[in-house]
């Protein structure tokens, strides 16, 4: 994948060869949408044989459009590919955020929304749409977008593999659409956060690799002597879900041109893999990825050194050691034999410091820059998801603990942990990082409104609030319900009752979810005027900034 | 590349690594020592927890897994709590089972307990369906008043609970109404005519000339059933047209859909599903809802 160019007339050898993937897959998606066994099959057969016919044509327009040496000039930074993927999480974000809100609302007045004869609007089908949406698109895109950035600053070079990472990004792109439009089908493997059918997967697989191979090609580039923390934390985050991504999705198609597969495993083994894969989705996606992120934008925004290089080794180590056995605290009190869960839980309670070494290091970088938290809202939003962060991850080991998982298991405290960790750690870094992104790769010296920042930091904390007191209310309280007894030995509360008891609490959090949402539409708004360039009309009236003479009295 | 240069960082006084990367540099403090402290006290817990819980599997010198010293099995400790539960309330099944269900209301005591049972139950198989306290729903009976389908006497209420309507059991209660306008058994006219006749049966204004022309429709097609004077027959499962309950709808709309579409819903045979008792105490919770006879 080496990203030299070749000659001065043909294409370089990346383009080549993302052409002739994309040839291969043009082939076989329209040899899947003819011989296709089921409709939706032919469906996505037809979606990729679309995307790489529309790449192909992107291929040859920019290959004719752009002079030789303009080709992934290895002095300049590639920068059109964070662009890019600055408006990807933006987009899906709030996609992710909105199909939530409906959600929210379909379990507050389940009539309100509720169409028998349209499948896909359906709970059950737009319920993998949201977390998919939000994990995987949102959070994936500010991974990516984020890594590509800071792997080539941080390393001094462009960003390796010519080609390839735009494969990457827009492969990535591709996937989500098949997922997506796969659950509205009904396309499903009913395994959680891994629901893409099989071909999803494979494709999935490809792009996975490629961005591998141009991160770790782009770090053996480098200019620099050490590879930087962030770059530790992103590499550990791209391997680890390789390998969970792997395993977890292995099953047999029913046929090679059908939507439908089985899984290699069954029974409680497949329910250990499926946790032991969900719960590092958490722990390497959701954490390892955005401590990488952590790592890079507070320093760099607030312009003052890491506090601690041994802590970031200790905890780097320890989290990636510890988080990978924490998964069985998913089955406490199942068919997993009680050893697995006395494995899991005791992981979880171990995992409780490495998980804060990252806090205290996010935190601590703020010493001698305290004050940027009063004038800079997009250090208020990093560090407020840092002390999400150690909310969440203190909150976890609770958790995993089996007498209080007794409790919270299957209520809504789980989601409310969830959303902390969701709208608070991950969602606020990534916010802080794409207005850092920004202003930075369009050149700007500021937002275009450090005001609307204030706005959207203001409005989306309180929805946060709202959104996680009100499930941690409805979580306890259902879980008390569906524990207690009346004096002569039968549960006291139907299922029911303790659904109705919860109304309120689901108007309050239908509320939250949509003011993070209205947020995040500030936050558009505003990163799309700074992009232009655009300065606020008083600032333009206050532009002229001598110091005015005292008038005389 | 450049050689690690350490200097000292003018605010903290701390010294650096001594690397760069983009204008980042990183100070060398030490671990927190609280939190080195927990750290290792999580890794404490995390043994002791080990040592005195089921833990390790494939240890050598342990059969499967290690026990734990303190002895603590989910699967026996399971096993116990359900005997136990099983042994309190064997007293009360078997005299639910062999007294009469009648008489155990005049029992205070054990009438206590069965309304508990029967309370809990509901809640858990019938509410889904006929609501918190039997309150009903479109098409789902209510069960706190005093009108009944298949009849509202203790044992007709448990026949119900146990073989269901039109459910898959052989001794089920059942009776189709048919379908009178898809099955092109009547015109449209004629079921139009209806719909003002059972407007007009349950005591509110009807067209009198529809009324008129429907009434020997009616008497040929419905009275079989909902009888002459339309008060429903309940060993038939029809419905009283005149009392102004209605279970899919009492409007015009309603009422014609009815007529020519009919839902006959169904409803589960519990006996299978729940224990003896048990039916029997929802009997006499739901007989107590409101309209027992």
């Amino acid at each position: 994948m080496a990203a030299s160019v070749s000659g001065s007339q043909g294409p370089d050898s990346s383009t080549l060869m993302v052409g002739l993937v994309m040839i291969a897959v043009l082939i076989l998606g329209i040899s899947g949408a003819v011989n296709a066994a089921d409709w939706a099959f032919g469906v996505h057969a037809g979606m990729f044989a679309a995307a790489a016919a529309i790449a192909l044509a992107g291929l040859l327009f920019w290959h004719e459009q752009t002079d030789p040496p303009q080709r992934f000039d290895p002095k300049i930074y590639e920068e059109g590919i964070v662009k890019a993927g600055i408006a990807a999480t933006m987009f899906w974000g709030v996609a992710g955020f909105l199909v939530g809100l409906v959600i929210a609302l379909q379990l507050t007045w389940p009539n309100l929304f509720y169409f028998p004869d349209l499948g896909w609007t359906n709970f059950g089908r737009m319920r993998p749409l949201h977390t998919s949406a939000v994990v995987f698109a949102f959070g994936g895109n500010a991974l990516i977008v984020t890594s590509f950035y800071v792997v080539q600053r941080t390393c001094r070079t462009r960003l390796a593999g010519g080609m390839w990472p735009w494969f990457v990004f827009w492969g990535y792109q591709l996937f989500i659409v098949v997922a997506g439009t796969g659950y509205l089908m009904g396309v499903t493997q009913s395994k959680e956060y891994a629901e893409p059918e099989w071909y999803a997967d494979i494709w999935l697989t490809i792009v996975w690799v490629a961005y591998l191979c141009v991160f770790l090609a782009t770090i053996l580039r480098r200019k620099e002597k050490h590879i930087y923390v962030a770059n530790w934390f992103y590499l550990a985050f791209i391997v680890t879900i390789a390998l969970l991504h792997i395993v977890n999705n292995l099953s047999l198609p029913s046929s090679w041109a059908a939507s439908k597969s089985f899984s290699a495993f069954s029974g409680v083994q497949s329910a250990l893999i499926q946790w032991w894969y969900g719960h590092n989705a958490v722990g390497f996606f959701l954490t390892a990825g955005f401590l990488a992120i952590v790592y890079y934008f507070i320093p760099k925004r607030v312009e003052r050194p890491v506090w601690s290089y041994r802590l970031s080794i200790v905890h780097f180590w320890s989290l990636i050691f510890i988080y990978i056995w924490a998964g069985p605290h998913h089955l406490h009190y199942t068919a997993l034999p009680q050893w697995a869960q006395t494995l899991g839980m005791t992981f979880s309670i171990m995992l409780w410091m490495p998980s804060w070494g990252g806090m205290i290091n996010g935190l601590m970088t703020l010493s001698g820059a305290w004050d940027k938290l009063r004038t800079d809202p997009v250090v208020r939003m990093l560090v407020v998801s840092v002390a999400f962060y150690g909310m969440a991850t203190f909150e976890g080991p609770a958790m995993s603990v089996r007498e209080v998982n007794a409790l919270s298991h299957y209520t809504d405290w789980g989601i409310g942990h969830v959303h902390s960790g969701a709208l608070g750690w991950v969602g606020f870094v990534s916010f802080g990082a794409m207005y850092c992104l920004t202003q930075w790769v369009w050149k700007r010296e500021r937002l275009y409104s450090n005001a609307l920042v204030e706005w959207h930091f203001w409005i989306a904390t309180l929805g946060i609030v709202l959104y996680i007191t009100s499930m941690w209310v409805s979580g306890i309280m259902e879980g008390l319900m569906w524990r207690a007894y009346n004096e002569y030995g039968f549960l006291e509360y139907s299922f029911i009752e303790t659904v109705s008891a919860k109304h309120i609490s689901y108007v309050i959090r239908a509320l939250g979810g949509g003011l993070y949402l209205l947020g995040a539409l500030i936050m558009i708004y505003n990163l799309v005027r700074t992009a232009r360039g655009d300065v606020p009309a008083d600032e333009r009236r206050r532009k002229p900034s001598a110091p005015s003479l005292q008038p005389a009295k | 590349m450049t050689d690690p240069s350490p200097e000292i960082d003018s605010h903290s006084g701390v010294e650096t690594t001594g690397q760069e990367w983009d204008g980042i540099k990183e100070l060398n403090n030490p671990l927190p020592r609280w939190w080195l402290f927990i750290f290792w006290a999580s890794i404490l817990v995390a043994v002791a927890y080990w040592i005195l819980m089921p833990a390790w599997p494939a240890l050598p010198g342990f059969q499967g897994n290690t026990t734990g010293i303190l002895g603590q099995s989910d699967r026996v400790r399971v096993a116990a709590d359900m005997s136990v539960l099983k042994a309190g309330r064997t007293a009360l099944s078997a005299r639910l089972t062999a007294t009469d269900a009648a008489s155990v209301l005049s029992d205070h005591e054990l009438s206590q307990q069965v309304m508990a049972l029967g309370d809990s139950a509901f809640g858990d198989n019938c509410a889904t369906c006929h609501g918190a306290g039997g309150g009903g729903a479109s098409g789902y009976p209510r069960l706190a008043d005093d009108i009944w389908l298949w009849g509202g006497a203790l044992q007709d209420i448990e026949r119900t609970i146990r073989y269901g309507i039109r459910a898959e059991h052989a001794d089920t209660r059942t009776s189709e109404m048919p379908a009178f306008g898809r099955d092109a058994f009547l015109t449209a006219t004629q079921i139009d005519d209806l719909v003002q006749f059972v407007i007009s049966a349950s005591g509110r204004k009807a067209d009198a000339g529809a009324v008129v022309r429907a009434r020997p429709v009616f008497e040929q097609n419905c009275a079989s059933c909902h009888g002459f004077d339309a008060h429903g027959d309940r060993s038939k499962g029809a419905p009283n047209l005149t009392d102004g309950e209605w279970l899919y709808g009492g409007d015009p709309g309603a009422i014609r859909r009815t007529i020519v579409g009919p839902r006959n819903g169904v409803m589960p045979a519990w006996g299978g599903r729940l224990d003896p008792a048990t039916v029997r105490a929802l009997a006499i919770y739901v007989h107590s809802l409101g309209g027992g006879e």
